[in-house]
């Protein structure tokens, strides 16, 4: 049966199993929202309308994100477009897999500086992992295929397809065929490690005395957190996360030495510099990682598991490369050191947990006590404490995700859920409401500031569409709190444009929305507001906490410092 | 970076002869800030792939990179630094000089001999010259005509390809 390319789209979209859609229409594409209209009423597909393009695209990410599933989302021609850009680039620094649909004007009006035109496949060319413009209906349904694909293999990443509106009208018709399997000639991201490798890694093991596991993001999206448990519980080593990785080994256990780099804990870090092994897995060594390059690691031969070959040697020289999913090469790994039977120095490992234990005594993440004014840190403890450590937590980009990556200790993978890679403010509402609608049973959290969550407000409208009993957990200290510090560190106290003049009322604010708002000011409050919050399953609360308002995040890599200079409170 | 260290490296990059993938080996090169001495592109033999020679400079390290983002770019096929290993490499160039008089005249035909180049267009006192060679053979050609008045260049940019039996393919 022939059909329209807005039929054959939707029909491409349940073939690859999509049941949620995230977007907001617009002009150029109608003939797709007419008939996701019509799936939507067959009870096919959901579609999901956020406030603003740009949470379409968040909400995506935080869907995939705490899934495995891709995120998908539609978004209209030029504004709409543009729009998304800004989560497009944030899936790609974070390697979310995410296929953005953006409507395109006909093609007889494409170059001609058409109303609502944009040249989206150029300007999201150096942010996506790939991007196609369709020209012909006849390749809607192999391009989607294409990719889905794409996005979702290798290292993943945002894809986008560019439609133009004339080939989803209803004259444009063509057999439908949803192509089963794909061949690229360009395109091979199934890469097997190689034995050799393996064999040379073990042996680095082996011989190590000084060890240290230093995983990122990678082994979450592969899947491998019970691989990765195994691997380093066998060897006793000491393990570390990125924030990226936080929840692939599982937080309140004894070998994990807490998250590394800029806003890591003395003793993540200290382990890294002096140790003469590093087993990076699924991690890609970033300036918020490494410090000073320069000054990294002086002593440490490195492993380096990871995907891309392209992040391998990268920023740091490695010894030794193993490309391929993590995975199965952390199965291959373990599988190789049971049959060589043989073990590290245990000596050397004692005495090597022994200064690890000297450095974690200096008990880096201690804060003074809340007194008139509410430490944020606090509230992150108490939050973790009273949700028992299982709820989704995503969050914004500033002091509180920093203080929500040290002060909730993630115990499972995919409940950590923030910007990394671009450091987007406005993320987290947005996310929280993709996981969310992925898990809907669960308690979802966005510690957010009071200058990110006004970067996605407009979302609380979404949360009260689809009933999203979020918990918003606002750390509100009056300042773009990050920048003050840096300003209070490097800039001579001078605060140019850090202090959030003329905040709202967010109690007010969350009621206009329909959702409940407190504000709470006291120490004593907090415990009391977070149960409630955690308690009502059936309504958003947004969570005002007047905190200390020049309090700063420790400790600190100051630019240019090696992991071995940090700034101690 | 230190000088010497910034060897010159020919690329040849096989890819999907798809809109806009030149663009995205030209957009990889300057988001990265990877250098492009020259760049050429036309069809090969398979009318769905195009060829790429890319000529740039860098040390190692970064030619180890550029070589795996271009990898990493979908629609690359496959690539291979020609230049690691023995290769021929080859450049046009279009010279346009003055030929005002009889002695300017019979000069620039002397070198045009030297060089086994070749006038193709003699118009209104001008000579149009055609050479092809290494990159080295076409600078030492302008500096050998130097003398007169040279009213316009065009050069190809290097084409270049592996000797013997080895040739890029899609794997
Ligand atoms: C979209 C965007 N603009 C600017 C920045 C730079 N920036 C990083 S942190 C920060 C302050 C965040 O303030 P707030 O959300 O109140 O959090 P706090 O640091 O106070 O916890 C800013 C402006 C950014 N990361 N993202």
């Amino acid at each position: 049966m022939e059909l329209t390319g807005a039929e054959i789209f939707v029909e491409c979209l349940k073939a690859e199993g999509v049941e949620t859609i995230f977007g907001y229409p617009g002009g150029a594409v109608l003939f797709l929202y007419d008939e996701l209209a019509k799936a939507e009423k067959r009870g096919e597909i959901r579609h999901i309308l956020a406030r603003h393009e740009q949470g379409a695209v968040h909400a995506a990410e935080g869907y995939a994100k705490s899934t495995d599933k891709p995120g998908v989302a539609i978004v209209t021609s030029g504004p709409g477009a543009t729009n998304a850009v800004t989560g497009i680039a944030d899936a790609y620094m974070d390697s979310v897999p995410l296929v953005v649909f953006t409507g395109q004007v006909p093609r007889y009006l494409i170059g001609n500086d058409a109303f609502q035109e944009v040249d989206i496949v150029g300007i999201t060319r150096p942010c996506v992992k790939h991007n196609f413009l369709v020209t012909d209906v006849k390749d809607i349904a192999e391009t989607i295929k294409k990719a889905f694909y794409i996005a979702t293999t290798g290292r993943p990443g945002p894809v986008l397809i560019d439609i133009p509106k004339d080939i989803t009208d209803t004259d444009a018709k063509c057999e439908f065929h949803y192509p089963e399997s794909l061949e690229m000639r360009s395109y091979n991201p199934i890469l097997k490690s190689r034995d050799s490798d393996i064999q040379k890694a073990v042996d680095m093991i082996l011989n190590a005395e000084r060890p240290i596991i230093y995983t990122g993001g990678g082994v979450i999206m592969s899947g491998a957190s019970d691989e990765l448990r195994h691997f380093t519980q066998n060897l006793n080593f000491p393990i570390t996360n990125t924030l990226m990785g936080l929840g692939a080994y599982p937080a309140t256990d004894k070998q994990f030495v807490g998250m590394l780099g800029m806003h890591g804990t003395y003793e993540a870090n200290m382990s890294m510099h002096h140790s003469d092994l590093i087993i990076a897995i699924g991690a890609r060594f970033d300036d918020r990682v490494t410090g000073n390059i320069e000054k990294f690691c002086p002593d440490a031969k490195i492993i380096h598991v990871d995907i891309d070959p392209a992040s391998i040697s990268k920023n740091i020289k490695v010894d030794c490369s193993i490309v391929g999913d993590v995975k199965p090469v952390l199965l291959e790994l373990s599988k190789e050191l049971k049959q060589r039977g043989a073990m590290p120095d245990q000596t050397a490992l004692a005495a090597w947990w022994k200064r690890i234990t000297a450095w974690q005594k200096y008990d880096c993440l201690k804060y003074s006590p809340s007194k008139d004014k509410i430490k944020a840190q606090y509230i992150v403890q108490k939050f973790w404490e009273i949700s028992a450590g299982d709820s989704y937590v995503c969050s914004d980009v500033g002091q509180h995700q920093m203080w929500a990556a040290q002060f909730y200790k993630f115990d499972k993978p995919n409940r950590w859920i923030n910007s990394g890679g671009l450091g987007t403010m406005g993320f987290g509402l947005p996310a929280a409401m993709g996981v969310q609608l992925a898990h809907p049973d669960a308690d979802v959290a966005c510690i957010t500031g009071d200058g990110s969550i006004q970067m996605c407000i407009q979302e609380l409208g979404t949360c009260q569409q689809y009933n999203l009993p979020l918990n918003i957990i606002s750390l509100n200290n009056g300042y773009l709190g990050m920048v003050r510090q840096w300003q209070e560190f490097f800039y001579q106290k001078n605060y140019a444009m850090s202090y959030n003049e003329a905040l709202p009322d967010f109690v007010k604010l969350a009621e206009a929305y329909g959702h409940v708002g407190l504000r709470i000011e006291k120490a004593a409050d907090v415990e009391g507001a977070l149960k409630e919050a955690l308690d009502d399953k059936k309504r958003l609360y947004f969570l005002d906490f007047i905190t200390e308002a020049e309090e700063n995040v420790y400790p600190m890599i100051p630019a240019g410092a090696g992991l071995n200079e940090m700034k101690l409170l | 970076m230190k000088k010497e260290e910034q060897m010159r490296h020919v690329i040849s990059i096989l890819m999907e002869n798809e809109a806009g993938a030149l663009s995205r080996v030209a957009g990889l090169f300057s988001a990265r800030g990877y250098n492009i001495e020259s760049l050429t592109v036309a069809p090969t033999e398979d009318a769905s792939l195009s060829r790429m020679t890319l000529v740039t400079r860098g040390c190692e390290e970064i030619i180890e990179q550029i070589l795996k983002q271009l990898n990493k770019l979908i629609d690359v096929v496959n690539v291979c630094d020609i230049s690691e290993s023995d290769h021929i490499e080859r450049e046009m160039m279009f010279i346009k000089v003055a030929a005002n008089d009889m002695d300017c005249c019979a000069a620039i035909k002397r070198m045009v001999d030297i060089f086994r180049a070749r006038i193709i267009d003699v118009r209104n006192k001008t000579f149009t010259i055609e050479v092809a060679g290494n990159r080295r053979k076409l600078d030492a050609f302008v500096s050998a005509i130097e003398d007169h008045k040279i009213i316009e260049i065009v050069r190809s940019g290097c084409i270049g390809i592996a000797r013997g039996s080895n040739a890029l393919k899609a794997q």
